[in-house]
């Protein structure tokens, strides 16, 4: 697993993909900290982040797209598959590096709130809350673009499906505002990933959502496994 | 040691390998001959695990690879039909990577130069894989297969691309490695399996056609009754001699390949050696002989010839009738 943990991250590099994901990321969370925090004067940073949540959907499938689909049409996936490596070892190696890719970018928030706090005083609580909510966020995302990734070879497929699920997915709550049934809103809102991050970037820390989104996590990396099992027995 | 027994493989509908057995000992180098979509391939995808089967079992060592894949995988060193080479990344750094993939124990730098020079690697390890010519990269792929030294190695058409030198090095390579290994190699070429491996297992249709060790296999296929001669002469009379040769079957004269040099092919009963016959008869004209060769049979001959016995003759001219310049 370690292997396939230290090629990938490398990888993210040599291909550029990580130059691409890192200079957008910074580009756009520098924007949004401009707009909602500095011009603004104020030392709150909750404008930012639930701006970040719309970018992230665009830009994790950038991520994730190359992750399976790129081994298959290459055929390196073979000797992944034939090394003496279990299925949940190389799913895992893949995912954890995405995962360090993807806190390298979010990390940024850390810095502009260090800047901030010469300024005026941050309030550390909310921060770290809305820092945390970003990252198990992408840990769910990740796992659904990278579930994706592993059903086709085209990686610009596995892109364009993975932005479409992660925006499906936030359809769920629209969809609230036009349902009256209660019991219906309610299953879609226990399902929200949005609601869910809205909370965090209020400061509130639910246990129950940090497990969602890790639950979520875990299922698909589970069904990626599942894939590669299945069409080995195909 | 590898242990088949009754594997087989559908694809939907397909049959792609039909209920194969057969066991490859430790120190033997078994030659999988078979022609394009025999399933040489789908067979040695489900020995090293990389595919199930759909029924039958494989032994690694011993080891099912269903039951307990890692650890059969670990005993395997795996080179598929195409390689599977990360393009971005150096030679170098892609023979680490594996190094670590396969959790190989060995020392890193001594083993890593070790097979960087058997596979004739070293000039290029700091190049990136993208860059290479097709044959360097099967280079490449053969050192893959080679890392942490496992006891079984399978081997999908390992000198695909190569250069003619090259070919005769990896040849030899294989048959060193074959003293110490368990290999097993795939090709449709019928003379390099005849010059490499101890046994040969034909399969065509996804069946196995014949299972023989490399020496009475060119035995039973063996041509001298079929001849290739080039006699510079002219080529009615030759044509007219040669045909009263007793027991000859057909004598074809093929181009003018130099001024008044023609080439014959030709066939006789299969007891029959040619040879003496042809040169009798171009001593007595003073014909001078320019070449003279059996015919090398296709694979489709050898085909035939294994499966059908007797009753092959019509067939074969047929065969000879319909594409009797192929060459394998
Ligand atoms: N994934 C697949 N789906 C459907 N059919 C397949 C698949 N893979 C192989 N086949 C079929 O199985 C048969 C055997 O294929 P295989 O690749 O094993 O042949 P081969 O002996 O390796 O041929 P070659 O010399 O061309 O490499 C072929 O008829 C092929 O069409
Ligand atoms: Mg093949």
């Amino acid at each position: 697993m370690s292997a396939i943990f230290r090629r990938e991250l490398g990888a993210f590099f040599t291909s550029g993909i990580a130059y691409v994901f890192l200079a957008v990321f910074y580009l756009l969370a520098g924007v949004f900290f401009n707009m909602y925090t500095l011009s603004t004067s104020t030392a709150d940073m909750s404008g930012m982040f639930s701006m970040l949540f719309a970018v992230i959907i665009f830009l994790i499938p950038i991520l994730t797209m190359k992750s399976f689909s790129e081994e298959k049409k290459q055929k390196t996936e073979q000797g992944l598959l034939t090394a003496p490596v279990g299925l949940g070892g190389i799913v895992l190696g893949k995912y954890f590096a995405t995962i360090i890719m993807y806190i390298c970018g979010v990390s940024i928030v850390l810095i502009y709130a260090l800047i901030l706090s010469y300024f005026g005083s941050v309030d550390w609580g909310i921060l770290f809350s809305n820092y945390l909510a970003l990252i198990l966020l992408g840990a769910a995302f990740i796992a659904i673009g990278m579930f994706i990734s592993s059903l086709t070879e085209n990686q610009v497929v596995a892109a364009v499906g993975s932005i479409c699920s992660l925006l499906f997915l936030c359809l769920i709550d629209i969809l609230t505002n036009y349902i009256s049934i209660d019991f219906i809103t309610d299953i879609l809102n226990s399902l929200s990933f949005y609601t869910k991050y809205y909370e965090f970037t209020c400061g509130i820390f639910n246990l129950s959502s940090v497990l969602f989104y890790i639950s979520t996590a875990v299922i698909f990396n589970f069904l990626t496994v599942r894939v590669f099992e299945k069409r080995r027995w195909s | 040691m590898i242990e088949v027994r009754n594997l087989t493989k559908h694809y939907g509908d397909k049959k792609a390998v039909n209920d194969i057995s057969f066991t490859i000992e430790d120190g033997e180098i078994l030659g999988f001959l078979g022609p394009n979509g025999a399933g040489k391939s789908t067979t040695m995808n489900m020995l090293t695990g990389y595919i199930s089967s759909t029924s039958g079992t494989v032994l690694i060592n011993g080891i099912d690879i269903l039951d307990d894949p890692i650890k059969a995988k670990s005993n395997i060193g795996y080179l598929p039909e195409i390689p599977p080479l990360y393009i971005d990344m150096t030679v170098k750094a892609y023979l680490n990577f594996i190094f670590d993939l396969k959790k190989c124990k060995l020392p890193r730098k001594e083993h890593l130069s070790n097979i960087c020079e058997l596979c004739k690697v070293t000039d290029v390890k700091d190049r990136i894989i993208k860059h290479l010519s097709k044959g360097y990269k099967q280079r490449v792929g053969l050192a893959q297969a080679l890392i942490g030294n496992p006891p079984v190695l399978v081997l999908d058409e390992p000198t695909v691309g190569l250069d003619p030198k090259q070919i005769i090095e990896i040849r030899n390579l294989i048959k060193k490695l074959g003293r110490t290994h368990t290999v097993i190699l795939s090709s449709h070429i019928l003379s390099e399996i005849q010059a490499v491996c101890d046994r040969v297992i034909i399969i065509n249709k996804g069946e196995i056609a014949a299972d023989d060790t490399a020496d009475s296999l060119s035995k039973k296929i063996s041509a001298d009754h079929r001849l290739i001669v080039r006699i510079e002469g002219k080529k009615d009379e030759v044509l007219y001699e040669l045909r009263k040769i007793p027991g000859i079957k057909y004598v074809r004269a093929d181009m003018e390949r130099e001024p008044g040099v023609y080439e014959y092919e030709m066939e006789a009963e299969e007891d029959k050696d040619l040879r003496r016959e042809v040169n009798k008869i171009v001593q007595e004209h003073g014909w001078p002989i320019l070449l003279m060769k059996s015919s090398e049979l296709t694979l489709e001959d050898v085909f035939l010839k294994i499966t059908m016995g007797e009753g092959v003759e019509s067939h074969l001219n047929k065969l000879k009738g319909t594409d009797g310049g192929k060459k394998q």
